[in-house]
């Protein structure tokens, strides 16, 4: 293991991060404020409770996961991008760096900041509305894979793009209208079953699912399935990268 | 055929380059077979026109370009299945300027010596920085340098990990005459110290000057790999001028198997000779001329430069 690499990479994606840091922290925080305020002080009380929780409070974990699945991609498919549209990647290819050791620093750095970026969001929140977190622990365990399994779908975003438009195309026409119909600010059970159907075809509606019921003890779909799902996405991810690795697909010519 | 049928590695070779083909995905076709051997602690010069597939055969030393065939030894460890330990010899300028734009000169020198799996050493960065006068801007961001300090800050890049082996592609495009002599001076107290040193360039004087060694690669094959001295004396013609005191009318028959030329309306006479044997020819053709009654007031010999070599080897070939 080249743990010299290791680290020397991921502090330098920590510190563009800690240069952008108007950008990459204050605006989602900021923007997921406003939902707050607006549904959760204004609109909230005037909203029916949802499965016994104010609505306020429902919509924070799932609008907290869709901050995290956002910035997950879009901060690891930048951090790999960048070195292939400005040639620096010369480098880590004429390194003496595993393909391993690329995507633990690479996914690890822009993990990390979703991570962070998750936690001040559930902070600000907690100004808001009346937070309960039952289940702590699956709460970060779920935060975690999440930022983890998306920092692996930005890196193979990163490397598959040719341009900065396809780069912000992907999260803007896919992940975000599947992040807001997978049931940040309503629970599908509340949908007439065909579109529920539908919606179960949708994987955010798994991961805010097993988020949500790290807070408030209710999920949509069963707690086990939850988890399974992101541990396919997890996996599947991970052969994508391992097939882009094998074949230095839009790495090397 | 195979690697094995081939000539075993020079004993002295640092790299052993065998059958190298790349035909990048458009199906152009960059390299042919490539056999080449790179002695330890050499400086090689390798030459070649616009796209003859120089920058294309450091990459695939560098591990940058998959080849499509053939394989590369770097002192003995395979460059695909050993590329750790074959990586963490070399240190490689690129041709392109490509740097990172918001980082310090300091930070993406030392990020440089950590990628390439060494522990932080300060001191060492400082030596660099300083031989290659970027000390005073090392805590600039890497955007604010002028495009000569760009080209030696990945040369700063490529000796932060104290590489054996380090590849210059076009190191001196850009850089001006003052500093150019000062990075040929670094380069050469690196070979002092035992780095071998692969060069590529388009200013020949440069290579006259610095070289062991010369290889010329055109058109994705190497056509010619020679020691410095022998190629020079080998394909540098030489020429003698006779300025004469009386001008020739023409060249009398009894000097016809010197071949000569007259000039300046025949005031001039010229002898081109090569070195291969001919040392007494000379003499001779001095001794022809004094029976003759020919008198010179002045003489002089030109020696061609690797320039005009370079352009009969790749030039006629066009
Ligand atoms: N990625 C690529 N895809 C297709 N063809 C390529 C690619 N890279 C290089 N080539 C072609 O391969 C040939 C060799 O290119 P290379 O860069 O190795 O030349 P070079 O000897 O370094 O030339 P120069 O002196 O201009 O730097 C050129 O004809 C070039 O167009
Ligand atoms: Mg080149």
């Amino acid at each position: 293991m080249n743990r010299h690499a290791l680290a020397a990479i991921y502090r330098f994606e920590m510190a563009r991060w800690r240069r952008t840091l108007a950008q990459s922290v204050i605006s989602p925080v900021l923007a997921t404020s406003l939902y707050f305020v607006v549904f959760g002080s204004a609109l909230g009380p005037r909203i029916p409770v949802i499965d016994g929780v104010a609505y306020g409070a429902f919509i924070v974990p799932g609008l907290i996961l869709l901050s995290v699945l956002t910035q997950s991609v879009s901060n690891a498919s930048f951090g790999i991008y960048f070195p292939r549209f400005t040639g620096t990647i010369y480098e880590l290819l004429s390194a003496p760096v595993s393909y391993l050791e690329i995507v633990l620093s690479y996914a690890g750095a822009a993990a990390t900041k979703s991570i962070i970026l998750g936690l001040i969001m559930l902070a600000t929140a907690a100004f808001f509305v009346p937070l309960r977190i039952e289940h702590p622990l699956w709460m970060l365990a779920f935060l975690v894979l999440t930022a983890v399994t998306f920092s692996l779908l930005g890196f193979i975003l990163g490397i598959w793009a040719d341009g900065f438009e396809q780069l912000q195309l992907v999260p803007l026409l896919i992940i975000t209208p599947l992040g807001f119909l997978g049931g940040a600010f309503y629970s599908i059970d509340m949908l007439p079953p065909l579109w529920r159907g539908i919606s179960l075809a949708n994987p955010v509606v798994y991961l805010i699912s097993g988020f949500r019921w790290s807070f408030y003890g209710q999920a949509d779909v069963a707690l086990a399935i939850s988890l399974a799902m992101n541990l396919v996405f997890l996996a599947v991810f991970v052969a994508i990268i391992a097939w882009i690795f094998r074949t230095g697909y839009r790495l090397k010519t | 055929m195979t690697a094995a049928g081939q000539a075993a590695p020079a004993v002295d070779a640092i790299i052993s380059i065998r059958s190298i083909a790349k035909t990048y995905a458009s199906g152009f076709r960059a390299l042919g077979r490539i056999d080449l051997d790179i002695r330890r602690g050499e400086l090689f010069a390798l030459l070649g026109p616009n796209g003859a597939g120089k920058t294309t055969l450091i990459s695939i030393i560098c591990g940058i370009v998959t080849p499509s065939s053939g394989t590369v030894l770097v002192d003995g460890h395979d460059t695909v299945t050993d590329y750790r330990a074959t990586r963490s010899l070399i240190g490689l300028v690129p041709q392109e300027l490509t740097t990172d734009a918001f980082e310090s000169v300091w930070n993406t020198v030392a990020f440089s010596r950590r990628l390439f799996g060494k522990a932080a050493n300060p001191a060492h960065i400082e030596k660099v920085l300083k031989d290659l006068s970027l000390w005073d801007k090392k805590d600039s961001k890497v955007m604010t340098l002028s495009g000569g300090m760009k080209r030696r800050l990945l040369i700063a890049k490529a000796l932060s990990h104290e590489p054996r082996i380090l590849f210059l592609d076009e190191p001196t495009a850009g850089v001006d005459v003052t500093l150019r002599a000062g990075m040929w001076d670094l380069v050469q107290s690196l070979r002092a110290f035992g780095v071998t040193i692969i060069l590529t360039t388009h200013y020949l004087e440069e290579a006259e000057e610095m070289a062991d060694r010369i290889g010329v690669i055109d058109k994705g094959s190497i056509i010619l790999v020679e020691d410095k001295a022998a190629l020079m004396r080998k394909l540098g013609r030489k020429q003698l001028t006779l300025h004469l005191a009386q001008p020739l009318g023409a060249i009398p028959a009894a000097l016809a198997p010197y071949h000569l030329d007259l000039a300046n309306h025949g005031a001039d006479l010229i002898y081109s000779y090569d070195d291969k044997g001919q040392r007494g020819s000379i003499a001779d053709l001095l001794r022809s001329l004094t029976e003759l009654g020919i008198e010179f007031k002045d003489l002089h010999t030109t020696q061609s430069s690797l320039e005009e070599i370079f352009v009969s080897l790749v030039g006629g070939a066009r």
